[in-house]
């Protein structure tokens, strides 16, 4: 498509509207079979080899619901501070879409298992903004289409599609926010906070990965703009399968300025499902949603209704993890770190690696400063995730470990890690292999001593004035003589001891 | 008494892809009109107290547990498609909707 899009700035969009947004979050569970039949949900399977009857939609198979689904779905609801049904159904909703081979998808309507919750989202600067949750639904994912013919492989232009089943049938549990007013500007943030926030829950429950690069977690924004202190709000769009981070708070700030350019015109915003392009960071429209929209929904009368027991309810609640918020402010707290600190260790992805690090026995503060230095630089620099890398939260525990005995000093510990990332073995072959120890033998660093201190009798001579300080350069010289492989503190006394002076 | 017109009919038609000619919509629109009131004397009956029944026996939570069971091998999949390709169903172009 070439048609271009007509956008006002951010700033001048924000200064006579109000942005009203609505989150739609598809989970792919982690279940090991499907929503309502038996068949493995497996990933990177053949084609069509995970169907059978009841999810290929043949006359007269029957489904029935997976049980470690529904439990899911309740974690979620309750992680989510949501009210869980004690009565509900599912509902079949009904459209010809090649994707499900039933003509329907298995889904929930007026009766969601989970209602009316909340979920806090902490925005970058540490601000807390509460998030509003209207439902939490069971349904079950779609086959995949491959559009054959189409100049760029999508739909347009194709001569045919081609269904793989695998996927159809895989539970999903639908999670719909009540509308995010008052965000203003801060929109964006919000969006891409608050699935992140889930995300970490999700993770934190164990019930997905959540991996949204993998499609086991999807976005839908919709989003609507007001013109200030207006209550009503607007006409929204929806843009779908908004499927990273960053592309959330992309697409809802390109809404946000394309909505105002259309309304600041005189024009009035359709009611249209719109499609997030990753590269340009633009939208473009789907498909028009009142058309759409008319799925007749009504009970599923193959299932009987899913009336979760108070006490099973109470029983999950009890058992629930801490939660990413509330472990986040402790380790805070525990660590002695600013909300920034733990932003840029949240932004890294080194959380987990660094509680699994304190875990193994390493400090606090030596875990912290490996995973988001040299870690983190070097995942940086290789484009990989820091839980990627060649290297375990024990062996960075070893590493320190080490440290603290006085066997390495930090310079011989970068080299350990470098070796470990680059699969020389563990910390201590890695050791062994390139000989790296701290020398601390007096006779062994004598020699490196003497010709530091006769190689520099300027500096020798202002210690035995009495600056003590500079020392330093002393001390540098001799790592450098021994290729870092000095104990620089034993070094340093060495050298007062020679020149005749002492610390104090 | 709810009714159905004859745009509601054609509306229906359209959303089940059902091609009806104007004297077809005209003669389901009264037979479904009948249908949907015969259906309506049940509220007539059931009153606030009488819950809404999708089910005729009166369980809730039948569940199976999360255990992989045999799938069909693709080609029991496939062997009722139409037309198939690389192991897929193969479909005719979807026009005007994603």
């Amino acid at each position: 498509m070439t048609t271009t899009t007509d956008l006002v700035s951010y700033e001048d969009a924000l200064a006579s509207y109000d942005p009203v947004m609505g989150l739609e979050v598809h989970v792919e569970l982690g279940t090991k079979t499907k929503m309502f039949c038996g068949c493995s949900t497996e990933l990177g399977a053949e084609p069509n080899s995970q169907t059978c009857p009841v999810c290929l939609g043949m006359p007269g198979a029957l489904p029935v619901v997976n049980a470690t689904g529904v439990e899911s779905a309740v974690r979620i609801g309750l992680a989510l501070n949501c009210s869980i049904a004690e009565w509900c159904r599912f509902a079949r909703k009904n459209y010809f879409y090649p994707d499900m081979p039933k003509n329907f998808q298995t889904s929930q309507y007026d009766e969601p298992i989970a209602f009316d919750g909340y979920l806090d989202v902490q925005l970058e600067d540490g601000e807390t903004f509460r998030v509003e949750i209207e439902r939490a639904h069971m349904e079950e994912d779609t086959g995949k289409s491959t559009h054959v013919g189409g100049a760029t492989g999508r739909i347009h232009g194709a001569s045919h599609s081609l269904l793989d089943y695998n996927r159809a049938g895989i539970p999903l549990i639908e999670i719909v926010t009540k509308p995010i007013v008052g965000a203003g500007e801060r929109a964006p943030e919000v969006a891409k906070a608050y699935v992140r926030e889930l995300r970490e829950v999700i993770r934190a429950l164990g019930v997905s990965e959540a991996r949204m690069e993998m499609g086991q977690m999807r976005c839908d924004v919709n989003l609507s703009l007001m013109p200030k202190g207006a209550e009503k709000f607007g006409t929204r769009s929806e843009t779908k399968n908004v499927n990273s981070l960053r592309s959330v708070e992309r697409a809802a700030r390109f809404e946000i300025m394309r909505h105002a350019a259309v309304l600041s015109s005189g024009g009035t915003i359709i009611q249209e499902t719109r499609h997030f392009h990753e590269d340009t960071g633009s939208t473009t429209s789907g498909r028009v949603k009142e058309e759409a929209e008319d799925y007749r929904y009504f009970p599923e009368p193959d299932l009987v209704p899913v009336a979760p027991a108070r006490e099973w309810v109470e029983e999950i609640r009890a058992a629930l993890p801490e939660l990413p918020l509330v472990r986040r402010t402790r380790l805070l707290a525990d660590w002695g770190i600013s909300a920034t600190e733990m932003q840029a260790i949240l932004n890294a992805g080194a959380l987990d690696p660094i509680v699994a690090t304190i875990e193994a026995g390493a400090d606090a503060a030596s875990a912290r400063k490996w995973w988001m230095g040299e870690l983190a630089r070097s995942a940086n620099e290789s484009g990989t995730s820091l839980d990627e890398l060649a290297i375990t939260p024990q062996q960075v525990a070893r590493v320190t470990e080490l440290v603290t005995k006085g066997d390495l000093n930090d310079k011989l510990a970068r080299q350990v890690i470098e070796g470990v990332l680059a699969g020389e073995g563990t910390p201590d072959e890695v050791v062994d292999k390139r000989g790296l120890k701290v020398v601390s033998d007096d006779s062994a660093l004598g020699t490196a001593v003497d010709e530091a201190i006769a190689g520099n009798p300027g500096i020798a001579d202002k210690i035995r004035g009495g600056k003590v300080a500079a020392a330093g350069a002393l001390v540098g010289a001799v790592m450098k003589a021994t290729r870092g492989q000095a104990d620089a503190a034993r070094v340093k006394e060495l050298i007062l001891e020679r020149l005749g002076v002492s610390e104090s | 008494m709810p009714g159905i017109t004859r745009e509601e009919v054609a509306h229906l038609a359209r959303l089940a892809r059902l091609e009806l000619k104007p004297e077809e919509l005209d003669h389901f629109a009264g037979q479904l009109d009948d249908i949907i009131g015969a259906v309506a004397r049940v509220s007539e009956v059931a009153d606030q107290d009488v819950p809404p029944t999708s089910h005729p026996l009166p369980l809730t939570n039948v569940m199976r547990a999360d255990e992989v069971r045999p799938s069909l091998t693709p080609e029991q999949a496939l062997s009722g498609a139409p037309a198939q390709e690389q192991q897929r169903f193969k479909v005719p172009q979807i026009l005007g909707e994603e």
